[in-house]
This record gives C-alpha cells, structure tokens and sequence, in this order.
C-alpha cells in the first residue's frame, strides 16, 4: 500500500436539479492525487472538468451539489464539512486560479490590499509581515518592482502579469494543492506558456499538488504527471502522462490525440471525432461515447464500463476486454 | 484630476449663468415690477424717477450684469410681501429645510442600503420578500399620502409623535436647529420618513441589483475561493463595486429631496423654503422664486460636483483614465 493520497476523490457523484428533473453532471468518478503530483484533466466544454474541480474547493454553485460519493483531503473528508469550516479550508488548504485573469482581481482594490487580505484570513500574521511576504510572493511569481507594485490597481497590469497575481493569491497562504481551471486559456497565445512554466516552477518549489484543467493536450504534456481524459461526466482514461499519450487506449482518447497538430507528423488532416459530446439530458445508455465511436459493440450500447486497467493507466473501454482476451 | 475639477467648476459656472438668466427673465415676463411696487395713485413722473432709481431704463445686458453681482452677494432684493431682504427670509427658512432633507437622506442611505444587501444575498427569505413588498409602498403611494397616513397613526391615533411644526429649536448664530432638543427631534421623526420613504426604497432596490449583479462575478468567485470571511465579501468586496451607481442616484435624490420639500412640509407645517416657495408662487413675490430658483440650482450643482468628484475616490480605473488624457 502506498502512502495515502494528498486528495482522494471517489464515486463523486454531483446533480443539478432543474425544472425538466436532475441532471447529472458528474457521474461517479474517482480519482486519486498524490502531494506534489500534477493532475491534468482534459476533455471537451461541459465534459465536467469544471465542476469536479468547483466541486473539490466547495463552491459549487446552487442548485447543484454533490449528490453521492466522497472528498478526502489527506484521509478528512471535506465534501460534507459545513459551510464555516470548508471556508476556512479555501485558500488555506486548496487553492484556486481561474480562467480570466481579466475579471478574477476585485478592480476596486489594489492588488496589496487583496493579497495581504488573504494572507491575514489564513495566517497568524501581522499586516507588517503579511506586507513582507506579499512582496516576497509577487517577486517569486515574476512582478518586477514587487514592493511598488503592492499600491498598484489590477488594472496597471497586463493580463499575463495578473494572471501572475492571481497565482500568487492562490499560493499566498501555502496551501497543498491548486485548482488551476483553464488558468491559461484567456491569454495571450505569446504569455501562455510562461504562466504555465511559472505555475509549474512555483508549484514544485512549494511542493503543491495541482489539479490542471485544460482543453490543451500539449500543456498537459508539458506539465502533467498524470492525465484524466474525461467524458460527458465521466472519466473516460486516468494514467501516466507519457503512456496516455504514447499510447492511448480509450477511442476518445485516441481521437483527441489524432486531434493535435504536429509540427513533425506526416498527416496533412488531423483526424476530427464525428458527431459532438452529448447533452447532459441526453446521455446514451451503455458507454456515453457509443454513437462516436468507430469500434462500438452491442456491449457498449448496453452496460456502461467501468475503469479497467490498459497498461499502466486505466481506461473506461469494453474494448479493451477483447484485447486482453486476445492475449495482450 | 485637478484638470477635471476645474473643466467641472467652469460647467458648473456656466450652469448657473444660465439658471441666472432664467431667474432674471422671470421679473420680465411677469410685468412690470413697479407696477407690483406702487399703488394706482401714483403719478406717471413718480413711475419714471422710482424706474431710473431701479435701474430699470439702462440696457438689459447691464440690468443682468447688476443682477449677477447682486447675487454673488446674496442680494436677492426685497420681499413683495414681507417687505423684508428676500436673503434674510431665506437664510431663516433654509435651515429647517436642509436638515429636514439631510436627515431623511441619511435615514434613507442607513436604511436603504442594508435593506439592499441583505434582499440581494438572501434572495428567497421571507425578510427579503416582505421587504420587497415595502419597497412596492414606498415606490408606489404619493408623498402626501404617507404623510397623512403616517399622521394619523403616529400623531392622532398612538399620538407619540407631533403632528406638525419643528418643536423647539436651538439658535446656533444664524442657523435654527432642531436636532439638539428632544422635541425638536421628535418633529423631525415623521417628516423625515416621509420624505426619505421613496429614496430609501430607490436605494434598497438599486442595492439590490447591483448586488445580484456584483455576486456573479468572476473576482468574488475568486475571494470565495481564496476563503476570505463572508462579510467582508459582501460588504467589503462586493458593496464597493455597486457604489458608483448608489452614489449618483443618491446625489441626485437629495438634489430633489431639497427641491421638491414642498410637499412634505406643507403636510408637516413645516416652517422650510418650501412652504416660502409656495407662499411667494401665491402671491407672485417674484424676487423670492427668482432666489428660490437659483439657491436649488445651486445645490443641485454643488452636489453634482461631489457625486463627481467622489467617483474618483471609488473607482481607481477613472483616476487613471483622466491622468492619461
């Protein structure tokens, strides 16, 4: 048995109920994040990559909620803690950095004020040393001139140099693990890989875990030890990085990597997945990804699979039954 | 920013030149004023020495010229009726008048704006929706209606309250207030409800969507998710960001607080500018409408400036905007 996980997610179930009846958005994924470990989750819009994450911090937007299943930060459970506990836990605990940089900063307030505001929330500091630290934070994030800066209003800054802000509000009071959801998507194509490089670097030198949410398969490769392919509320692949992309074995999966262009392939079309991922009060019965997918059994139109294991990672694929039994 | 300020002042000049020239038409248009001064046996010389002794032959621009430096001075002439310096009268009736509004603005803002935040963070609780519905009675009965309704049950029913007048006032130099007695402030109770009833439910209203508005967006998701206490997210974090539009609502609300008075004083017996302001409109004492008119235009101005001015102390982004013009 290996050390027990920094964040284990299991069976998490999470439901909006709308007039038309529940809609299940999440349906029983489990996952597992190791401390230090970067997590990437990928997948199309509305695969619930979001929402698992929301989840996990809590802030899930009513009405929806976590209908089933469990949170474990470092063996406590956390997705039933009421209200007041689970607060103190944000920002302390889990950190979060959104997608827009551009609307994630209070435009009212200058970013000292926000940053030293959070520190002092979580830490038993005075505002003299909360202010030192702050500096200290903003430097290790890349802001020149730190100490100037603190008195300066979010909308001075560019929205790569935010995004740094945001990240140093995320990391302020040392929490162990970040929720970084699309952190990079709103910005500039030219900044995109610093803020990654930079999440990754302060990450690593603070020893926190990250759960990645993109839709980019190639910051995935550059950042991720694990990856966790989801679909339609499911998680259709979990493993290595390396080995889900060298070689996957759900079809989505497959799909999405016949999806990105290669500066070196030899392929002039990317392949393109027919079809589109299904609304949530549509989902087929059997595999979600039946009516896309190239290779459907009658099985897949009937049962839905559950994770197995393909190679060393795991993937969701009836599939993968007959190749095992084919002697893999 | 100070650029700002003063391309506001010289607006704010050139508004009160036009509201001037208004005042100034209105001794014309109303005829002439001697004949408003004299009696029927007066001889056509005497019309003619008491006209040059006016100043009422020189040509109009100078006439206009005169009236402007007078009233620069708080020379407004003298009462048809009172036979009194209209400065004087007005300087007695101002202050019941301005602490009248300032108290109702102040119950409005102290009341308004919690009402607002509470109705916009707890949208479906009964408090909520009972607000709400107050809210509808403010917006929807007449000023005089409240008035009476709050007279009959206050004053003639409970008869806790006076039901007219101001009580004892204190004379501080030349200003009479009401606020250091205990009668004094018991007047003021009823009027001031009365009048700051329909602010307060502007406010509570505006407050409230401005909050639904705040509370979607993305940088308070974020304070959430930084787990910072949830007062100061409503009402440091998000408060903050529905300002700018309170603000000029409320700037603009006193401007009319003051101005339209009238009614609740004449309900109140108020002893403020209004009730003068309707006495003079009855009996045409034109020089006290003229000053009536441009002592409103003044504090409408005044007041705009500030509501201006008080935008930059909220909103950082204009400070910067104006810095790079």
């Amino acid at each position: 048995m290996k050390r027990q996980p920094l964040l284990s997610v299991k069976d998490l179930r999470v439901e909006f109920p709308t007039r038309r009846g529940v809609l299940t958005a999440i349906d029983g994924i489990s996952f597992n994040l190791r401390e230090g470990e970067v997590l990437g989750v990928v997948g199309e819009s509305g695969a619930g990559k979001s929402i698992t994450g929301t989840a996990v911090i809590g802030l899930l937007e009513p009405p929806g909620r976590i209908a089933g299943g469990e949170i474990r930060l470092k063996g406590e459970r956390i997705d039933n803690l009421p209200p007041a506990a689970m607060r103190k836990l944000r920002g302390k605990r889990i950190g979060m950095v959104f997608q827009d940089p551009l609307t994630s900063l209070n435009p009212l307030f200058t970013i000292g004020d926000q940053i030293i505001e959070t520190i002092m929330t979580h830490l038993p500091v005075s505002e003299r040393e909360a202010r030192d630290r702050a500096v200290a934070l903003l430097e290790e994030v890349g802001i020149p001139a730190a100490g100037d800066r603190l008195s300066a209003y979010p909308h001075q800054f560019s929205g790569g140099m935010r995004q740094r802000v945001v990240i140093a509000l995320a990391l302020c009071a040392e929490p162990e693990l970040v929720i970084a959801d699309e952190p990079t998507t709103a910005l500039d194509v030219s900044v995109q890989s610093q803020i990654i490089r930079l999440l990754q670097r302060v990450c690593r030198d603070h020893g926190t875990a990250v759960m990645l949410i993109t839709h980019d398969m190639g910051v995935i490769a550059e950042t991720a030890d694990r990856v966790a392919v989801m679909y339609s509320g499911r998680i259709a692949e979990i493993g290595p990085v390396r080995d889900v992309i060298k070689s996957p074995s759900h079809p989505y999966t497959i799909g999405l990597m016949g999806a990105i262009p290669s500066l070196t392939g030899d392929h002039d079309r990317l392949t393109q997945i027919p079809g589109s991922m299904p609304r949530l009060d549509s989902i087929p019965t059997g595999c979600a990804f039946n009516p896309r997918c190239s290779l459907t059994m009658e099985r897949c139109r009937i049962e839905r699979p559950e994770l197995m294991p393909a190679g060393e990672s795991q993937a969701a694929c009836w599939k993968l039954l007959e190749t095992e039994g084919a002697g893999r | 920013m100070l650029a700002f300020t003063i391309r506001r002042l010289l607006q704010a000049i050139l508004v009160m030149l036009v509201v001037a020239l208004i005042s100034f038409t209105l001794f014309r248009f109303v005829g002439d004023p001697v004949n408003q001064m004299v009696g029927v046996e007066t001889t056509p010389e005497q019309r003619e020495a008491l006209r040059e002794l006016l100043g009422l032959n020189d040509p109009i621009l100078v006439q206009f010229g005169r009236f402007i430096t007078k009233a620069a001075q708080f020379d407004f002439g003298t009462s048809y009726q009172f036979r009194q310096p209209v400065a004087e009268l007005i300087g007695r009736r101002l202050p019941a008048t301005l602490e009248l509004s300032f108290v109702s603005a102040v119950f409005a803002l102290l009341v308004g704006i919690p009402m607002g935040v509470y109705t916009g963070l707890h949208r479906d609780s009964v408090l909520s929706k009972l607000f709400l519905s107050i809210s509808l009675i403010g917006i929807s009965l007449p000023t005089f209606f409240i008035g009476i309704l709050l007279i009959f049950v206050f004053a003639v029913t409970l008869q806790w309250l006076p039901s007219f007048g101001r009580g004892e006032v204190v004379q501080l130099g030349w200003w009479s207030t009401g606020l250091l007695t205990w009668s004094g402030i018991k007047a003021l109770i009823l009027p001031a409800i009365t009048l700051g009833l329909f602010q307060m439910t502007l406010i509570m209203r505006l407050v409230r969507s401005e909050m639904l508005e705040v509370i979607r967006t993305d940088y308070i998701k974020f304070a959430r998710a930084r787990g910072l206490r949830q007062r100061s997210i409503n009402f440091r974090h998000a408060l903050k960001n529905t300002l700018v539009p309170v603000i000029t609502i409320t700037g603009l609300q006193l401007g009319s607080i003051i101005a339209f008075a009238i009614i609740t004083e004449t309900v109140f017996q108020w002893p403020g500018m209004g009730l003068l302001f309707l006495q003079s409109v009855q009996n045409v004492d034109i020089p006290i409408m003229a000053a009536y008119l441009m002592l409103i235009a003044f504090l409408f101005v005044t007041i705009n400036l500030i509501v201006d001015l008080l935008y930059f102390r909220v909103d950082p982004r204009l400070r910067v905007e104006r810095a790079a013009h």
